[in-house]
């Protein structure tokens, strides 16, 4: 249910991984390559992942999704190497009975990538290259790691 | 005992994985063994992870576990 590769994604193999019978909704969520953040040109991206780790923690979201929501399934991909603009970086996909709760969850597996999955990100730009951390400007962690609870 | 790196801190060191020869000891005295030992890298922001698990700098390396300096992430 959970990959990173360094090959273009296949959105519609991520969403077959969640296809169920008991399913009356399926969200999919394509987080892709942006090419101007703050008035900064991007010429191409690189990312970068722990990969073993990653994969523990897409699980470890799966776990706190089916804690909220049982009766939702997830699959998620997320590519690593070099995209360049518009490229697909990461595929969630989110099943459940109802809609609300596969829209919910799947915004929720984003956030938590966010917080919780070691991967990279580098900014390559006209003048120059920088390793981005999201979690500089967002959030903050008062004990030294981020929490495996949300809500604490 | 393993030492992994990503990011900025394997730019500037030059190199994905270290392997150093050190005692038991914990993540503060392993990440205070990093600056003295390469005094060009900045471990604010960075986080530690033994064998995939978060740790605080209480935790305890044992002489063959894995560690992984994780500076601040940006997937998705």
């Amino acid at each position: 249910m959970f990959e990173i590769t360094d090959k273009p994604i296949d959105i519609e193999q991520v969403r077959g991984k969640v296809v169920s019978r008991n399913a009356g909704a399926i969200t999919v969520f394509i987080g892709t390559v942006r090419e101007m953040t703050k008035g900064k040109k991007t010429l191409h991206l690189e990312y970068q992942a722990y990969i073993p780790m990653a994969i523990k923690m897409f699980e470890q979201i799966a776990k706190e999704i089916n804690e909220r929501w049982s009766d939702a399934q997830i699959a998620i991909s997320h590519r690593i190497g070099q995209l360049e603009i518009s490229d697909i970086a990461v595929v969630i996909a989110v099943s459940s009975p109802h809609r609300k709760v596969a829209y919910e969850a799947n915004e929720y597996a984003i956030d938590r990538i966010k917080q919780i999955v070691p991967i990279w990100k580098k900014e390559h730009w006209e003048d120059g290259t920088e390793w981005i951390g999201d979690q500089l400007e967002n959030i903050p962690y008062p004990t030294g790691t981020p929490s495996l609870n949300k809500e604490d | 005992m393993e030492i992994l790196l990503f990011a900025h801190l394997q730019e500037t060191i030059g190199q994905s994985q270290l392997t150093i020869d050190m005692p038991q000891c914990t993540v503060g005295e392993l990440k205070q063994w990093m600056a003295s030992n390469y005094p060009n890298i900045s471990l604010q922001q960075v986080m530690v992870a033994v064998n995939e698990e978060f740790a605080i700098d209480a935790t305890v390396i044992q002489p063959l576990d894995t560690v992984a300096f994780i500076p601040p992430i940006s997937g998705g």
